[in-house]
C-alpha cells in the first residue's frame, strides 16, 4: 500500500528582516527536516506546544506554503505536480476557530455550497440536495441552512465547517485545533462527529492539537514536535504509555489527570522555549534535557529506531516501528 | 495512565530530574474558620433586546465558602457565570448593567457587598487579590512591570518607591523568574506569556494577601508552563496558608490543585463536594455528564458527550436549567430544585435526591419562561 501522503526532509524557513536597511537578521526555522508519512484511512496526531511549528507543517502540507527544502508526495506525486483544483478536492482543512473561519455574510447553506459552486460541480438543485444532505451528515438541521453564523453555537460551527470540508469528498481532512476553541461537553460532541466521519467515509486525517488527551482519544499514530523538528513518532497508545524522547516524557508529565488519587510525579522542566530565530545547536532540546550528552550540542540526532530498545521487546500493540530523534537511542 | 510505576521502572536508569511532586498535599485545617463567605450571592444584568427590556441572573443564589489553607475550584462552561461571581465578590461588576442583587459576600466576617469604594479599594489588592486570566491584556503595555507591581505595593502598605522596587524584584524572584533585576525593568512586550503569568502572580501576591481568586490562571499557557504555574501557586499557598478560589474549565487542574469543588451550570451551583468525591461518585448528571465528556491521557474510551447545549442566561429553561439536556429528566424538573445534602460537605441541587435534607433554605425563584423553552 502506497502511503496517501509522504513527507521527505520538508523545511519551511522565514527570513526576518530588520534595522534601519531592512536587511537580514536571521532565519526562523519553522519547520526543519521533517519526514513522515500517512497511510490511507489513518489518523496521525500532530502535538507540540505553541510555536513548535505544527500549523507552518500543515500549510507546506496543503500546499498553502512554499517549501524550503524538502518535498510533499500525495498519492505518491508531487505536490507541485497536481493541478491546484485537483489538489483542493483531494485535501480540505478544519480550523480552530469557527468564530473567524466562516464568512458571517453568507448563510449557512451558502457556505457549505461554496466548495461545489467554485468547482463547478452540479447545478443549483443538485448542490442544494448536496448541501442538505452534508449539514444532515454532520447533525445538524436542514433549517439551519438558512441561518448565518451568528446566530449558531461554537459547536454548530465547528460543524458547518466540517460539512464545508467534506463537501468536494477529499481523501485527506487537515485538522488544525479543531476542538479547542469548544466547550468540554461540545468538543465531546464534535470529537465524536470526527470519528464517526472517518469510519464511515474513510477519511485520512492529520490532527494537529496541544490537547494529547484529546489526540490520545482519535488518532493510531503521534508525531511530537519541537522547535521546528520532529523529535518523536509512535503509535498512539505506546506513546503515551512510554514515551521515548525525553522532551515527550516531560510534555506527558505535565498534562493534568483528571483524577485526583492519580499519583502525580512531575518531570521539571526547566527554562523556557529558546526563541526560534536563535535555537540552540545540535538538538534544539539540549539545553532543557535532563539527560543531555556532549553529542546533542553538536549533532541533531537522526531518527533512531526504538521499537526493541530498552529490551521490552514491546513494538508497539500493532508492530509498527517507534521512531525517537535522540542519541540516547542510538543503537550499541 | 501514565504514572509512578512506569516512570520508576522502565526508564529509570536515565531519570535524573525527577522530583516527587511537591510534598504529600497539606490538607487544610477544617476547624479553620473561613476567609470567605458567600451567602446566596445573586447578581443580574439587565439588557435591551429587540422584545424591550429583559433582566437575567447571571449568577443565582450562590453559597459557597474558602478556609484559610484551602482552594476551592469553582468548574463550570462558558458562560455559567464563574467569572460574574469572581467579579461580585471584588466588587468589579459595571453597573449599568450589572448588579449585585441579594446575597452577601463575607470576607473575615465583613460584607464585601455592602462596603463603599474607599472600603473596598482598602481590602481589593491588599487582602484579596485577583489573578487575571489574560496576561497581556490585563498588563499595561506602556509601564515595566516592575513598576506595575510595586503601585500596590505602594498604595496599600505606604512604601516609599525605593522600598516599592525593592519588593517587586523580590516578588519577581519568588515567582521564579531569573535576573528578577534586570526583568523588573522589561516591558510587559519582551516577556514570554508564561513570564508574564508570573508577574500577574507577582502582582497579586505584592502585599501577601489572605484571599486570593485565580480565573483560569493558565488558560493561555502551554502545557509544560501550566505545570510551573500550578506548582508555584501550590507551593505559595503552603507557605502562606492563602485561601484560593480558583475558576476553571479545566477538570485536570481541578483535580491537581483543589480540595473542594463547586460545579456551576446556568448561574446556579448544582454540586458541591470534596474533589476525590465528587471524581469518585459525581451526584448531579451534569457533573456526570461532565466527566464522562473529557478525554483522558492513555485510557481510549468512547466518550458520551452532554447533548445539546448552554442555555443563554436570557433564555433559561424554566423549572431545574439542566433539563432539557438531562437523560435523567422527569415531571418534577419543571420545577426548581432545592440543594439537597447528601453527604458531609456534598450537596447537589437535583429532584433525583429528594428525600435528603435541604442544605438551604432559599430556593432559586420559578422561572416561567415557556416561550424561550420551545425555541430551545
Amino acid at each position: 500500500m502506497i502511503p496517501l501522503l509522504e513527507l521527505d526532509a520538508v523545511a519551511r524557513h522565514y527570513h526576518v528582516r530588520g534595522g534601519l536597511l531592512g536587511l537580514k537578521q536571521g532565519t526562523v526555522r519553522a519547520v526543519d527536516g521533517v519526514s513522515l508519512a500517512l497511510m490511507p484511512g489513518e489518523s496521525l496526531g500532530l502535538v507540540g506546544e505553541s510555536g513548535c511549528g505544527k500549523s507552518t507543517l500543515a500549510r507546506c502540507i496543503l500546499g498553502l506554503e512554499p517549501l524550503s527544502a524538502g518535498r510533499v508526495r500525495f498519492q505518491g506525486r508531487d505536490l507541485g505536480d497536481w493541478p491546484q483544483t485537483e489538489l483542493r478536492r483531494q485535501m480540505q482543512m478544519v480550523f480552530q476557530d469557527p468564530y473567524s473561519s466562516l464568512n458571517p455574510r453568507m448563510s449557512v447553506g451558502a457556505i457549505v455550497a461554496e466548495p461545489l459552486v467554485i468547482h463547478g460541480l452540479g447545478n443549483a438543485s443538485v448542490r442544494k440536495a448536496k448541501t442538505l444532505a452534508l449539514l444532515r451528515t454532520v447533525g445538524l438541521d436542514a433549517d439551519m441552512a438558512r441561518r448565518y453564523p451568528h446566530q449558531l453555537s461554537g459547536g454548530q460551527r465547528q460543524r458547518v465547517a466540517v460539512a464545508r470540508a467534506l463537501a468536494l469528498g477529499p481523501a485527506l481532512v487537515v485538522c488544525d485545533e479543531p476542538v479547542s476553541a469548544l466547550d468540554v461537553s461540545i468538543q465531546a460532541q464534535v470529537l465524536l462527529l470526527l470519528q464517526d466521519l472517518r469510519e464511515r467515509l474513510g477519511l485520512t486525517y492529520l490532527f494537529i492539537s496541544h490537547d494529547l488527551a484529546v489526540v490520545g482519544q482519535i488518532c493510531e499514530r503521534i508525531a511530537v514536535m519541537y522547535l521546528g523538528r520532529l523529535v518523536e513518532l509512535a503509535p498512539a497508545e505506546a506513546l503515551i504509555r512510554e514515551p521515548r524522547h525525553p522532551y515527550t516524557r516531560a510534555l506527558l508529565s505535565a498534562v493534568p489527570v483528571p483524577d485526583p488519587g492519580h499519583a502525580r510525579t512531575r518531570e521539571h522542566l526547566v527554562g523556557e522555549l529558546p526563541s526560534p530565530l536563535n535555537p540552540p545547536g545540535g538538538c534544539p532540546f539540549n539545553p532543557r534535557c535532563p539527560e543531555v550528552m556532549d553529542i546533542c550540542r553538536r549533532e541533531f540526532p537522526p531518527a533512531f529506531d526504538t521499537s526493541d530498545s530498552h529490551g521490552t521487546g514491546e513494538t508497539g500493540d500493532t508492530g509498527e516501528t517507534r521512531l525517537a530523534h535522540c542519541w540516547l537511542h542510538k543503537p550499541a | 495512565m501514565m504514572g509512578k510505576k512506569k516512570l520508576g521502572t522502565k526508564s529509570g536508569g536515565h531519570m535524573r530530574d525527577i522530583q516527587p511532586d511537591i510534598q504529600p498535599d497539606i490538607q487544610p485545617d477544617p476547624r479553620a474558620e473561613p476567609l470567605l463567605e458567600i451567602k446566596g450571592l445573586s447578581t443580574a444584568f439587565a439588557a435591551h433586546t429587540s422584545a424591550g427590556g429583559a433582566v437575567a441572573k447571571a449568577v443565582d443564589t450562590v453559597t459557597l465558602s474558602v478556609r484559610q489553607g484551602e482552594t476551592l475550584a469553582v468548574v463550570g462552561e462558558s458562560g455559567c457565570g464563574k467569572t460574574v461571581l469572581a467579579l461580585s465578590v471584588l466588587g468589579l461588576i459595571p453597573d449599568p448593567p450589572g448588579r449585585v442583587v441579594r446575597g452577601q459576600a463575607l470576607y473575615r466576617g465583613r460584607d464585601l457587598t455592602a462596603m463603599s469604594e474607599a472600603e473596598l479599594e482598602g481590602v481589593r489588592g491588599n487582602h484579596i487579590a485577583m489573578i487575571f486570566q489574560e496576561p497581556m491584556t490585563s498588563l499595561n503595555p506602556v509601564f515595566r512591570v516592575g513598576e506595575q507591581i510595586a503601585e500596590g505595593f505602594r498604595l496599600h502598605k505606604r512604601a516609599t518607591r525605593a522600598e516599592a522596587a525593592e519588593r517587586a524584584v523580590e516578588m519577581l524572584r519568588q515567582v521564579g523568574i531569573p535576573n528578577p533585576g534586570e526583568r523588573s525593568q522589561s516591558y510587559p512586550f519582551e516577556l514570554s506569556g508564561g513570564m508574564r503569568q508570573r508577574v500577574m502572580i507577582a502582582m497579586a501576591l505584592v502585599c501577601d494577601p489572605d484571599l486570593l481568586f485565580a480565573d483560569e490562571p493558565t488558560t493561555a499557557l502551554d502545557v509544560t508552563i501550566q505545570a510551573q504555574i500550578l506548582d508555584l501557586m501550590r507551593g505559595l499557598q503552603q507557605r502562606r496558608g492563602s485561601g484560593i478560589l480558583l475558576i476553571t474549565h479545566d477538570l485536570g487542574v481541578v483535580a491537581e490543585t483543589a480540595h473542594r469543588v463547586a460545579v456551576m451550570y446556568a448561574g446556579q451551583v448544582v454540586e458541591q463536594a470534596p474533589v476525590a468525591e465528587l471524581y469518585a461518585t459525581p451526584q448531579h448528571p451534569y457533573t456526570q455528564g461532565l466527566l464522562a465528556s473529557v478525554p483522558r491521557l492513555g485510557v481510549r474510551r468512547t466518550l458520551s458527550p452532554i447533548p445539546g447545549m448552554v442555555p443563554g442566561i436570557f433564555n433559561l429553561p424554566f423549572g431545574c436549567r439542566f433539563r432539557p439536556r438531562c437523560a435523567q429528566a422527569f415531571g418534577r424538573c419543571e420545577a426548581c430544585p432545592p440543594l439537597y445534602e447528601l453527604g458531609p460537605g456534598h450537596t447537589a441541587r437535583c429532584w433525583l435526591f429528594d428525600g435528603a435534607p435541604l442544605a438551604e433554605s432559599v430556593h432559586c425563584e420559578p422561572q416561567h419562561n415557556k416561550a424561550s423553552e420551545a425555541q430551545a
